[in-house]
């Protein structure tokens, strides 16, 4: 029988894998909690633990099996689940850290590393579930371990919710303090979005949206190290011959996110979604979208020349994913979390990479300001003008954009934050030292722009 | 695509040439009642030594699991690695 595949392909396959890090980041279930909601949270809680451990009961052993056949690793396995604040809110009672926890029960018993979706979708008002589901975050996040929180706090189409920006400022700043001991961990666990996606694998943003089917799987690629290595290898290339090799790597890679989730969907019975077409770096040396930038010919990550370089860079992997996939969705591009990316770091230490350019990054790449800690004194405010900077990027360009933002209790400018494992360390960030109290104070909405009239 | 098709995995060895490599992984492959169906090799870096192997799994009395794993140990006991993957990686990855 004739090989169809050549020897060099075969050896690209292996080096990709054994040496460049290639990997599949997550395969994440959604589940439908529509079905759980009860009269009180306790008897929710319970419905919903029930269903969770039942749907999701062979999702690591079909993870680890698909793993071995194809020898690829899939460093995660999640959940997400209907946003609590919808499932929640026929409870009598709003004690819903009661859920928080029932959801990190169920994450633990079927052996999950995170579940998504203890969320609320609040971009033009709140309802009393969404209400009782932001105020219980503090606690919610610091007494679970794996439970993942959102807050959809503005959209192209609607606007702005500037009383939900503030307030997630305070909540965050809350949150922070009830996770003190553990450098502000809960806020890396909480995400502030414009424009959510519903159907994101990634945490900490993931949750199942209410368009979504009973349940789902979703297919996360990884694999800035192989794109590092092709970009590496054409120095001498220019910008149309370089956008092209990252459309080839681009490809591959995402072949084996569509491969994967086909797998996954057939071995558990559930229908395959999407797959998300995003370079998520991780603390590993090599690993890093910072190192991408440089290898473009940036001699620090963060300066002048860095946007540009991001936006060819998301735009080839998009081009080349969009190929590979039926079906693209999620945040699809590439992340830029700073503490998740040794690149990021080394840059921020050098004093290469702030904030400020970090947000104007955010325009031509997907989410947002993620995983930037600051110091533990920065106001409430300034960190609700900041959810609303990025909000505003989101809002006018029609993407997605996110703020996980962690005020590091105790911590100023220069010292360091360590999370551990995949959420990695970070070095404590400058922010501006104006204020924009009396602009956050204003209330009420930022009304949707022009472009929401495309009708 | 038919079910034979399926079942065809890719054993590749890569590591420093010596003697008894082909002889080790034919001699597991037989005792699994896996077929071979083509062998090529190939010098990689002008260095190491790789070998691809395309198995037919379909009349095979071990499960693909336990073939991996004994697969693994032989390319330990002769220094070189040796992975089985089911063919679709390199399939889906190359081709649409």
């Amino acid at each position: 029988m004739p090989m169809t595949i050549s020897n060099d392909e075969i050896l690209e396959t292996i080096r990709m894998v054994q040496m460049e890090n290639l990997d599949i980041r997550t395969i994440t279930m959604g589940i439908s909690l529509r079905d759980c909601s009860r009269t009180d949270t306790e008897s929710t809680a319970r419905a919903i633990y029930d269903k969770i451990t039942k749907k999701a009961e062979n999702l690591v052993k079909a993870g680890e099996q698909i793993e071995r056949e194809f020898g690829i690793p899939i460093i995660n396995k999640r959940i997400s689940v209907t946003p609590i604040a919808l499932v929640a809110e026929s409870s009598s009672d709003q004690n819903y850290p009661v859920i928080a926890k029932a959801l990190d029960r169920a994450a633990i018993e079927v052996g999950v590393n995170f579940i998504g979706g203890y969320s609320a979708l609040v971009h033009k008002g709140k309802t009393k579930g969404d209400s009782a589901l932001i105020e219980s975050l503090p606690e919610a996040l610091s007494t679970t371990e794996r439970v993942c929180a959102s807050v959809n706090v503005a959209t192209t189409k609607a606007g702005i919710n500037m009383d939900a920006v503030a307030q997630m400022g305070r909540i965050i700043k809350a949150t922070a303090e009830a996770t003190a001991h553990q450098g502000g961990l809960g806020c890396a666990k909480l995400v502030v979005f414009c424009n959510v996606p519903e159907d994101n694998p990634f945490m900490a943003g993931a949750f199942h949206g209410v368009g979504e089917p009973e349940s789902v799987i979703n297919v996360g690629v990884s694999g800035p190290g192989v794109v590092l290595n092709a970009v590496r290898k054409n120095p001498e290339a220019d910008f149309g011959a370089l956008a092209s090799t990252i459309k080839h790597t681009a490809f591959k890679i995402t072949r084996m996110g569509e491969l994967v989730g086909r797998a996954a969907s057939a071995k558990l019975g559930v229908p395959f979604g999407i797959v998300d077409l995003s370079l998520a770096p991780t603390p590993a040396i090599g690993d890093s979208v910072a190192d991408i930038l440089e290898a473009m010919g940036l001699e620090r990550c963060g300066t002048h020349g860095t946007t540009a370089a991001l936006a060819l860079l998301n735009d080839a992997v998009k081009k080349g994913g969009a190929m590979a996939s039926s079906y693209v969705g999620g945040l699809s591009g590439a992340f830029i979390p700073v503490s998740e990316d040794a690149g990021m770091i080394a840059a921020v230490e050098v004093g290469a990479l702030t904030i400020d350019k970090l947000e104007a990054m955010t325009c031509v790449c997907s989410v947002g300001l993620d995983m930037i800690a600051v110091p533990g004194d920065t106001s409430a405010e300034t960190i609700s003008a900041i959810i609303a900077d990025e909000s505003a990027i989101g809002m006018i360009n029609r993407k997605t954009t996110a703020v996980r933002i962690i005020p590091v209790p105790g911590k100023k400018v220069g010292d360091h934050v360590e999370f551990g494992g995949l959420l990695g360390h970070a070095p404590v960030m400058q922010v501006h030292p104006f204020s924009a109290q009396t602009f956050i104070n204003r209330g009420g909405r930022i009304p949707a722009p022009l472009q929401a009239l495309n009708n | 695509m038919t079910t034979k098709k399926e079942n065809r995995v890719m054993v590749t060895v890569i590591g420093q040439d010596r003697v008894g490599i082909i002889a080790g992984v034919a001699t597991i492959l037989a005792d699994a009642g896996a077929n071979i169906l083509d062998i090529s090799q190939t010098i990689m870096q002008e260095e190491f030594f790789a070998m691809i192997m395309v198995v037919d799994m379909e009349g095979a009395k071990l499960p693909f699991d336990e073939l991996k794993i004994t697969l693994e140990e032989k390319g330990k006991s002769l220094g070189v690695q040796i992975m089985a993957q089911h063919e679709d990686v390199f399939k889906f990855m190359h081709r649409i």
